[in-house]
């Protein structure tokens, strides 16, 4: 999706089979994300021809918008060589203020998430400054994010605002939501990162932050822009996250640190070097919310072995995104 | 004057002040009741996040990019396979170490595997590994309700006048991977690794031979944290190992080891362990709510890494 084959760049002095060769395998790795979606579908399509309906994507794909977002929050944090550890519980604190303080009381509601992405532009400014590593520092996060939420709703409970309950269930002609969804996101984000002039600054910070510094940009101002997205986007997956299980639950988002992760990876980006793909990203949150849940409860396989599937799914993409760029082709 | 100057310029002297500040505001707070079984609880606790930091320290060590975020999964698993070798008996407790240890050694060069047959940064191939150990564990776990056996029991909490035997122990074992780390050929190569691998590999060091060690290494102490922990708590579980991924890597960080690579810090290492341990205790004496005590400890761990991090130059 990202990188548009360019054989005639890349490959100036070898035999024109050999660049064509090149063409093809990254046509292929490009089209990865894609064709693991189409076939745990297709898979889920075998074992139980009923699921691929309206009704049945809905259900399915219930989860798919706040896995989504998160996954594109952890894309930007990655985009700039950082990871972020913490982004479960934030999407859980999103999620416990959503249901009690922006319920009922609005305006409050609207001031601490707005602080809260606050602080994620801090955090971005300070991971910079004090050239820290983010991996601790999202860890030490993701303590704090846990304890507010549990101080917030020490119990599950509360109830997301109406209004959102009213967004979260729409039914929308012909297409299901999350699927309209989830291609918005992608667009919207594809847009903004991999065709604006400053998207390209942003990942170029990933890429090469001395050039990009040396060209007169401000590496600290791209950082705090990735890590202040990064927060909007988890702020976005609490509240979509809310919507859809309607009430809150202080642990409710720990499992979406890892999904995050491993859905901008399964959709073609690459750890380091400003690599990534929106687009990829949004088709593997959705391979893999398709996949670890409901592909699996199909196939019969123990809810034990739900998260082992996900590393291996992991495991098998990223060796065939090895295989394909075996020869010639930049990892 | 010039000795403590000279004092205050090793790295691991701010983990040990550290340390120390907490335990003084904690018996500050008691009015000095329970001081001293503070710290003879801290020690035993810091034991466990001590020996899992070394493995942790040894990794990241080798340069940017290098951690284990498998130790978890490896810890749980291994104490699930202690338990189950030895059966609750004492004839079985060194086949059940053993065991242990050869089950977070697998999980080690596993991770190994993955990172060179993948081609993958070492973050994402823990990762990919600690999701299958995961499950592994809780097949293989499921329902385990077997106690240590009574000797490896009262061995992981024997104390010596208030001494736990495993921190002394563990005191020796760090000794031994400092002198790991300065003084043998394998330390050197590690350091040489992190600090410059194409130098290194233009040098002659056998940078895929010494790499594969030190993740089997890493993973192997993981395995024998497991195996004591499920001593010391009376059992084994799949959640055991759960808070090991902050603190092994946080210890390292507080400790004075390099995030860069190159630079490593053993001494560092036991006065953040105490310091996390005894900052609970202190919260714990406190009496502080869970989410207060979450807020509070994700609050210090940053607020410490911020001070330790150093300016730019550092690097």
């Amino acid at each position: 999706m990202t990188d548009t084959p360019s054989p005639t760049a890349s490959v100036a002095s070898a035999s024109v089979p050999a660049a064509r060769g090149i063409a093809v395998r990254r046509w292929l790795r490009a089209l990865l994300p894609a064709l693991s979606l189409v076939l745990v579908v297709t898979a889920i399509g075998v074992l139980n021809p009923r699921a691929i309906s309206y009704f049945g994507f809905s259900l399915m794909l219930g989860l798919a918008i706040p896995i989504a977002l998160a996954t594109i929050a952890q894309l930007f944090v990655i985009t700039v060589n950082d990871l972020d550890l913490s982004i479960g519980t934030f999407v859980g604190f999103v999620g416990c203020v959503t249901a009690t303080l922006l319920r009922d009381n609005p305006l409050v509601g609207i001031a601490v998430l707005v602080a809260a992405i606050g602080v994620y532009a801090g955090l971005g400014a300070l991971i910079h400054l004090r050239n820290l590593p983010s991996i601790v520092v999202t860890l030490g996060m993701s303590f704090v994010w846990q304890g507010l939420a549990i101080l917030m709703l020490p119990t599950p409970g509360g109830k997301a605002p109406d209004w959102l309950l009213t967004l979260m269930g729409l039914k929308p002609p012909f297409v299901p939501f999350p699927i309209i969804a989830a291609i918005v996101i992608a667009v919207v984000v594809h847009f903004g990162l991999m065709r604006t002039s400053y998207g390209t600054i942003l990942r170029g910070a990933g890429g090469n932050a001395a050039a990009i510094e040396r060209a007169g940009w401000s590496l600290l101002r791209t950082k705090v822009t990735m890590f202040t997205l990064a927060g909007v986007f988890g702020v976005l997956s609490g509240m979509a996250l809310i919507g859809t299980t309607t009430s809150g639950d202080a642990n409710i988002g720990n499992g979406y640190t890892l999904l995050s992760i491993a859905g901008v990876i399964l959709g073609g980006g690459e750890f380091v070097g400003g690599r990534v793909s929106p687009i990829g990203a949004v088709l593997g949150a959705l391979t893999l919310t398709l996949a670890a849940t409901q592909l699996l409860g199909f196939m019969h396989i123990p809810p034990d072995w739900q998260v082992g599937a996900n590393g291996i799914i992991l495991i098998i993409v990223l060796a065939a995104r090895a295989l394909l760029s075996r020869r010639g082709d930049a990892v | 004057m010039t000795r403590l100057g000279r004092l205050l310029e090793k790295p691991w002297i701010w983990s040990f002040a550290g340390a120390l500040l907490v335990w003084l505001a904690a018996i500050a707070f008691t009015r000095g009741y329970g001081a001293g079984g503070m710290v003879t609880a801290a020690l035993s606790l810091a034991v466990f996040t001590v020996i899992v930091g070394i493995g942790q320290m040894f990794v990241i060590t080798l340069g940017p990019g290098n951690v284990d975020l498998s130790l978890p999964a490896s810890i749980g698993l291994a104490s699930a396979v202690a338990m189950k070798v030895m059966g609750g008996n004492d004839a079985m407790v060194v086949v059940g170490l053993l065991a242990a240890l050869g089950s977070g050694f697998l999980v080690g060069s596993f991770n190994y595997f993955l990172i060179r047959a993948l081609r993958i940064p070492p973050i994402i191939a823990t990762l990919s590994a600690s999701f299958i150990i995961q499950s592994v564990d809780i097949s293989y776990g499921r329902g385990l309700q077997i106690k240590p056996p009574p000797g490896f029991a009262d061995f992981t909490n024997l104390q010596v006048l208030g001494i736990p035997v495993l921190a002394i122990l563990t005191v020796l074992f760090a000794l031994g991977a400092a002198v790991l780390l300065q003084r043998t050929i394998y330390g050197r190569q590690v350091l040489a690794i992190g600090q410059n691998i194409r130098a290194a590999g233009l040098a002659g060091v056998p940078v895929g031979r010494v790499r594969y060690l030190t993740y089997a290494l890493c993973g192997t102490l993981g395995g024998l944290t497991g195996a004591l922990l499920a001593g010391y708590f009376r059992g084994a579980n799949v959640d055991i190992g759960n808070e090991y991924l902050l603190t092994s890597i946080a210890v390292v960080v507080i400790g004075g080891t390099s995030v860069a690579g190159g630079k490593a810090n053993v001494p560092g290492i036991w006065g953040a362990a105490l310091f996390l341990v005894l900052l609970l205790t202190m919260l714990n004496t406190f009496g502080v709510s869970a989410g207060v005590r979450l807020l509070l400890t994700g609050l210090i761990i940053v607020g410490v890494i911020t001070a330790a991090g150093g300016p730019k130059s550092a690097r």
